[in-house]
């Protein structure tokens, strides 16, 4: 899906860093919403994965072909019904869990169908966010949540305590928590200072 | 299929310029051609046209494969001729099917009657036109006669196999029936098998020609032809490939400036379009071949009643799978049939549906998207095969 945060260093997006930390070499990775692919060739680059995206742009998906990857035109609303029980090794929702229609539907089907599920999120009570609302009384448009309120993909917007209790309150394990500021890792109150959050989700309690 | 609006684009250059059809002729007495029916047919000849040049190693060669009243010439220019192939701006140097780095070829299919073996053919035992002694084939058959022809050109591994509509049912059976001998296939505005509806079209066009009564049996070589049953047929054949939008665009409810003859003389544009498609079409295609080749798409099922994702178990070939989304004679979701399947297989496959308002005509008509997605598909399969 289009339209995701643009924070760069020199070694590319931290969300993206953060993910292949995550994943073991030479695993298979369904990435739902995988835009122009970049992050499905970086993991196939340095982790050897074998890797599948599911994207509904179709510029998006030309770009995946210059790219040499597997990809899927299609609205993961509509479900994974193709795929059997825990056929990837990761299922990934970067930047495209808060776009679909349907959250619980697609989660739901993305922790069948993956061992493991990768969650990548913009944490909409980032300090700025919260200033730009209280302050100037305006829908946020920050780094990390980049787009005017008529024209933004995101059609939730929820925060990173949000998410916690949403996996809570669907006994939705999170094995691992990542959370960065523009460049860095962000240790201490996160949900007040990161910007994006990456979660490492498996089935069960 | 025809090319209702292939001057869209002209190409960046002259392309390749002048080219001839050859052909090869295999399946002789004492070893005939054996079909899918279990018959046999021989000498079996099929015309071809080549364009590029084949690496010493034989491993850059791309096979395309024609839609249903196509022929091999799909590039290029005969001598004499004002248009070049049907597919000439997708084929050629810094084209799609690059013929500076790619040797390409386009068999006619066997049923056919451009200069390959079909009904309009003499039998050898009779001395006279085959008509309906001719066997019934399948696009399994087509697909068997083209290996032979490769094999005659000294092809054992294809880089590519490319077609649209029932070019893409040879491409998918050349996947099918040949996976190891495919590197990649692009599959365009086509299905796994033929529905009621694409059945229902076809059998118009068949019930057409033999109500005409030029058609005798399908015994009418050398008398009157059955033209206008042809020519009805041809005209249901071309209201299928565009579409509600396409036709509104370039017909719209014009009449014709001609005056009338008699009350029910064409008076809109597109009534005059569609007889003077159907009436041209008689010089170029032979009315049993046309029974004979809908017969062969409407009894493609490429998977004949098993789980198509089956057959695609363990498959190592590359596949690009393009849809258009005014296409109602091949609509979308017959592709995403084929994609589920590759879903399943585990194959690796991208599908990509492209936006058009041409119909099915789109993959004749839509070429700068098609040129993009498909010089970098095969560029990556190349890529891929050099690091293997």
């Amino acid at each position: 899906m289009a339209g995701v945060p643009h924070e760069m260093n020199g070694n590319g997006r931290i969300d993206h860093r953060l993910i292949l930390e995550m994943i073991e070499p030479g695993s298979t990775v369904l990435d739902l919403g995988c835009g122009t692919g970049e992050l499905l060739s970086l993991l196939i680059r340095r982790r050897g994965v074998k890797g599948q995206g599911i994207e509904i742009d179709n510029h998006a998906i030309f770009e995946c072909v210059v790219k040499g990857l597997s990809v899927f035109h299609d609205d993961i609303d509509r479900g994974l019904a193709e795929y059997g029980n825990r056929s990837f090794d990761y299922v990934i929702l970067n930047q495209s869990f808060q776009q679909v229609k349907n959250p619980d539907i697609v989660l739901r089907e993305a922790l069948r169908v993956g061992v493991r599920v990768i969650v990548g999120i913009p944490n909409f009570a980032h300090i700025v966010s919260r200033f730009q609302i209280f302050f100037r009384g305006r829908a946020p448009v920050t780094p990390a949540l980049p787009h005017e309120w008529y024209d933004t993909p995101n059609l939730h917007f929820l925060s990173i305590d949000d998410f916690l209790r949403y996996c809570r309150e669907r006994g939705i394990r999170i094995e691992k928590a990542f959370y960065a500021g523009a460049k860095h890792p962000v240790a201490l109150f996160p949900n007040l200072l990161a910007r994006t959050a990456v979660f490492l989700l498996g089935k069960g309690k | 299929m025809n090319l209702t609006a292939r001057k869209v684009k002209a190409g960046q250059n002259e392309g390749i310029g002048p080219v001839k059809t050859q052909s090869f002729t295999f399946g002789h007495f004492p070893a005939p051609f054996i079909l899918e029916s279990g018959e046999s047919i021989g000498p079996v000849t099929l015309a071809y046209e080549t364009y590029g040049r084949l690496d010493a190693d034989a491993s850059n060669a791309i096979l395309i494969l024609h839609a249903l009243t196509g022929d091999a010439h799909a590039a290029g220019y005969h001598e004499g001729d004002v248009n070049p192939g049907w597919w000439d701006d997708m084929i050629g140097p810094g084209r799609a099917f690059d013929t500076d780095r790619y040797f390409v070829v386009c068999s006619n299919v066997l049923g056919g009657c451009r200069g390959s073996t079909g009904p309009s053919s003499e039998n050898p035992l009779t001395g006279r036109p085959y008509g309906l002694e001719f066997p019934v084939v399948t696009i399994r058959d087509m697909v068997s006669a083209q290996r032979r022809l490769l094999d005659h050109l000294g092809i054992d591994m294809l880089l590519a196999v490319a077609g649209g509509s029932m070019g893409g049912m040879q491409a998918l059976q050349w996947v099918v029936s040949y996976p190891e001998k495919v590197a990649s296939a692009i599959l365009i505005a086509t299905t796994a098998e033929h529905t009621p509806q694409q059945i229902a079209f076809n059998e118009v066009g068949r019930q057409a020609i033999m109500a005409d009564p030029n058609w005798n049996n399908g015994d009418y070589y050398g008398l009157g032809l059955p033209d206008k049953g042809l020519s009805v047929a041809r005209m249901v054949g071309h209201i299928t490939y565009m579409s509600d939008d396409s036709m509104n665009e370039k017909f719209g409810r014009r009449v014709k400036d001609t005056k009338q003859q008699f009350k029910f003389s064409p008076e809109f544009e597109v009534e005059g379009y569609l007889h003077y498609r159907g009436y041209n079409f008689i010089n170029r295609f032979d009315p049993n071949s046309y029974l004979y080749i809908t017969k062969a798409v409407d009894s493609f099922a490429v998977a004949n009643g098993k789980p198509l994702h089956k057959l695609l178990e363990g498959v190592g070939t590359k596949l690009l799978i393009i849809a258009f989304s005014s296409d109602w004679l091949y609509p979308p979701y017959q592709a995403q049939q084929i994609v589920k399947a590759c879903k399943m297989a585990g194959a690796d496959a991208t599908y990509c549906e492209l936006r058009s308002n041409y119909g099915h005509d789109a993959f004749l008509v839509e070429l700068d998207e098609q040129t993009y997605l498909y010089t970098h598909f095969l560029k990556k399969v190349c890529d891929g095969r050099r690091a293997a």
